[in-house]
């Protein structure tokens, strides 16, 4: 697999993202994003050494395996299958989907990289993805979409970072994987307790605080 | 001693959540404290060397920031444990809405508190912006679990509504510390480490383009974080839901530990000729922020939500003078420490009277300065010194700012700057005074006059601080404000 292919099937789970209502497959294609991203490092420069590679397992066996199961045992307690009534609609979704691809690739044109760079399509499918991330989080009502949108958008600036940095250093990204991480997790929780304090996990239900 | 200072609240931490007993718990947090300041102290005495390769480093902003959090902290420590006491008992009423509701395990409290220390001291040693991003993303999470501390629905909202947009900006600030990277990059070439002091020698050489976007980035994600408007959404609902003294840290240390990220940024746009660039975005921000918190101030009838829109007022502040540059730079570097002292001190306080009244609505609470005679006098002294008024330091700090625009000529933002802060006033004026005077209709029981000393003594300590440096700032200080101010102007 290239690192084209891999950055075109990136852009093309975000667009079955936004036309998902089932939240079930929607985490699964969360996680295969997830994977798909892992394996970029591997593919982009195979000899990398070992510390490319411990990432890359770290970040796939994280986006892959643990979130997704934290986000079923979310579904599970708060008893949900999908999101029915989301702020903005499915096919209306889609088309902001596809907006939001052509100005990411604007974008790209927009901003050369100055410095080395493994692919040319590595601005376009990190924007794309970070505005699906946050538009994912504006739109959906379920806390677990929330969450989604987050990872979404949190893997756009990931493949940021790998397409065009080739150098981090391992400490800085164990560090920003445990955070996401911890923030997965912490959101885990506080989800678990949403749907035992109201019943369910739609976040609109969170309005009492206002001016 | 910079690993001392990082490892000490982490190890501290992770032992608070295994131990059982409540009394040990308490003194490893009150220890933890202590120790912390101690070694902050020796830190401002002799500046400690470089460690791990430059990486963790302590110049004058970092030990500016550290000082603030570590003295915050001390206070915050032994108001905790009082206030730890009191809410011993297992189920509580809600005086909002009266349902029941249990607090949090006090263990798990105590050790988020004590990593959230960790993770704040370790954003101000942090010279790398790698690290410092992991740093302040850490802060984030550790704090989530302090707000959710009463647990019923509007805590739960509210740290929700934190988490999620905190964690969003925080990650815009991640693509900008990339995108610093990329600009650091000579045309086909890779990127340098993202070290401070590398970035600042080298930052003349910079790809323009790349790094404006990487500090706009920067200061929308960390700006998030600080509270700056329109992106402080998040603040007043987890202020006002959190615990007092949990407000306290997070308006005193979180908010200036993201304001740090900013600076760090400043700095290498100003070694790279961009400072004029900016100063503007940080001018705008910071007027907007002003007047953002100036409108929701006024009429405002939650007093904790009261000052959780004073500190985005105060963070405006403090974003206009880092923007209009020159002694308005060293105004704003002394005006975080008043904020930070005062602000703190007010929500402690803010504390006390929500203990005794069991509301947060300012209309209902009259007599403060009868029921609580100690608390209503450092209400009314705390108010002064957050709206600048003399003898205490924000006063100082504040005029420092408005000497600076004039002295730039831009007469538009002072007159702007000292209208909203006019209006500010007036805004917290008349709530303040009406809590603080008049008979006490709404207190459950009168104490006779008598107050906890640790509810009290915290922000008295407090409160004679700031009142101090408006009489007289220590040398010490004054050298470590300058050298702060000339790494912003300058860069390094």
């Amino acid at each position: 697999m290239s690192v084209d292919s891999i950055l075109i099937l990136v852009a093309l789970t975000n667009l079955m993202l936004l036309a998902y209502s089932r939240l079930g497959a929607s985490i699964r294609v969360t996680a295969a994003q997830g994977i798909l991203l892992g394996l970029l490092p591997l593919v982009a420069s195979p000899h990398a050494g070992w510390h490319a590679a411990l990432i890359a397992v770290g970040s796939m066996a994280l986006k892959g395996v643990v979130f997704p199961r934290l986000m079923f045992r979310a579904l599970r307690e708060a008893k949900v299958q999908r999101e029915i009534e989301p702020f903005v609609g499915y096919n209306v979704s889609l088309l902001i989907g596809v907006a939001a691809l052509a100005v990411s690739i604007w974008i790209g044109q927009q901003l050369p990289v100055p410095g080395a760079t493994i692919s040319s399509l590595v601005v376009p499918v990190a924007m794309f993805s970070i505005l699906v991330g946050l538009f994912l989080i504006i739109s959906r009502k379920k806390a677990v979409n929330q969450v989604l949108g987050f990872l979404v958008l949190e893997n756009g600036v990931y493949t940021f970072g790998v397409g065009l940095i080739q150098h981090t250093s391992l400490l800085v990204e164990l560090g920003v994987l445990l955070d996401v991480f911890v923030a997965v997790f912490v959101m885990g929780i506080i989800i678990f307790h949403i749907s035992r304090e109201f019943d369910h996990i739609d976040t609109d239900a969170l309005s009492s605080l206002k001016d | 001693m910079i690993f001392a200072l990082v490892l000490i609240p982490t190890l501290a931490g992770l032992a608070a959540f295994l131990i059982r007993p409540d009394g040990p718990r308490r003194g490893l947090l009150m220890t933890t404290a202590v120790v912390q300041a101690a070694l902050t102290v020796a830190a401002w005495i002799v500046r400690p060397a470089p460690v791990f390769g430059g990486w963790l480093a302590l110049d004058a902003l970092g030990l500016l920031f550290l000082g603030i959090i570590s003295t915050l902290f001390l206070a915050a420590a032994f108001y905790a444990v009082g206030y730890l006491r009191h809410e011993e008992h297992q189920v509580e009423r809600d005086f909002e809405e009266g349902f029941l509701f249990a607090n949090a395990p006090e263990a798990v409290f105590t050790g988020c508190m004590l990593l959230f220390l960790a993770s704040m001291t370790l954003v101000t040693v942090s010279q790398h912006f790698g690290l410092l991003w992991v740093a302040v993303e850490a802060t984030t999470l550790a704090s989530a679990s302090l707000i959710y501390f009463h647990r019923h629905h509007r805590s739960l909202e509210a740290a929700w509504k934190y988490l999620l947009i905190c964690s969003v900006g925080i990650a815009l600030a991640l693509l900008g510390t990339f995108f610093l990277a990329v600009s650091s990059a000579p045309a086909g070439e890779e990127a340098m480490p993202l070290l401070l002091g590398d970035l600042v020698r080298h930052a003349r050489e910079f790809h323009a383009p790349w790094l404006k976007a990487a500090f706009l980035l920067l200061l929308v994600g960390y700006g998030t974080k600080m509270g700056l408007a329109p992106m402080h959404t998040w603040l007043p609902d987890a202020h006002s839901e959190s615990p007092s003294v949990v407000s306290a840290l997070l308006s005193g240390a979180v908010l200036n530990c993201a304001f740090l990220g900013i600076l760090r940024a400043f700095q290498v746009c100003a070694a790279a000729g961009l400072a004029e660039f900016a100063q503007e975005l940080l001018v705008g921000f910071g007027l907007f922020s002003m007047a953002v918190a100036a409108v929701f101030i006024f009429g405002q009838n939650d007093y904790k939500r009261m000052l959780a829109y004073s500190s985005v007022e105060h963070m405006g502040i403090l974003a206009l003078g880092v923007g209009l540059g020159g002694v308005a730079t060293f105004g704003a570097m002394f005006h975080a420490i008043n904020h930070s002292l005062t602000k703190a001190m007010l929500f402690l306080v803010a504390g006390n009277i929500l203990a005794a009244y069991r509301t947060k609505i300012s209309a209902n609470v009259r007599g403060v300065a009868r029921v609580l005679p100690v608390s209503g006098a450092l209400w009314i002294a705390g108010f002064l010194a957050i709206t600048g008024s003399p003898p205490f330091g924000a006063f100082l700090s504040e005029f420092t700012i408005l000497r600076g625009a004039l002295e730039q000529h831009r007469a538009t933002v002072a007159v702007a700057y000292l209208a909203l802060l006019a209006v500010i006033f007036i805004g917290m004026a008349t709530p303040v005074l009406r809590m603080a005077q008049g008979e006490a209709v709404n207190a459950p029981q009168d104490r006779g006059g008598r107050e906890a000393r640790l509810s009290v003594v915290p922000a008295m300590a407090l409160g004679a601080v700031v009142l101090l440096l408006g009489l007289w700032i220590p040398q010490g200080l004054t050298n470590v404000l300058q050298e702060a101010a000339r790494a912003l102007s300058k860069g390094f």
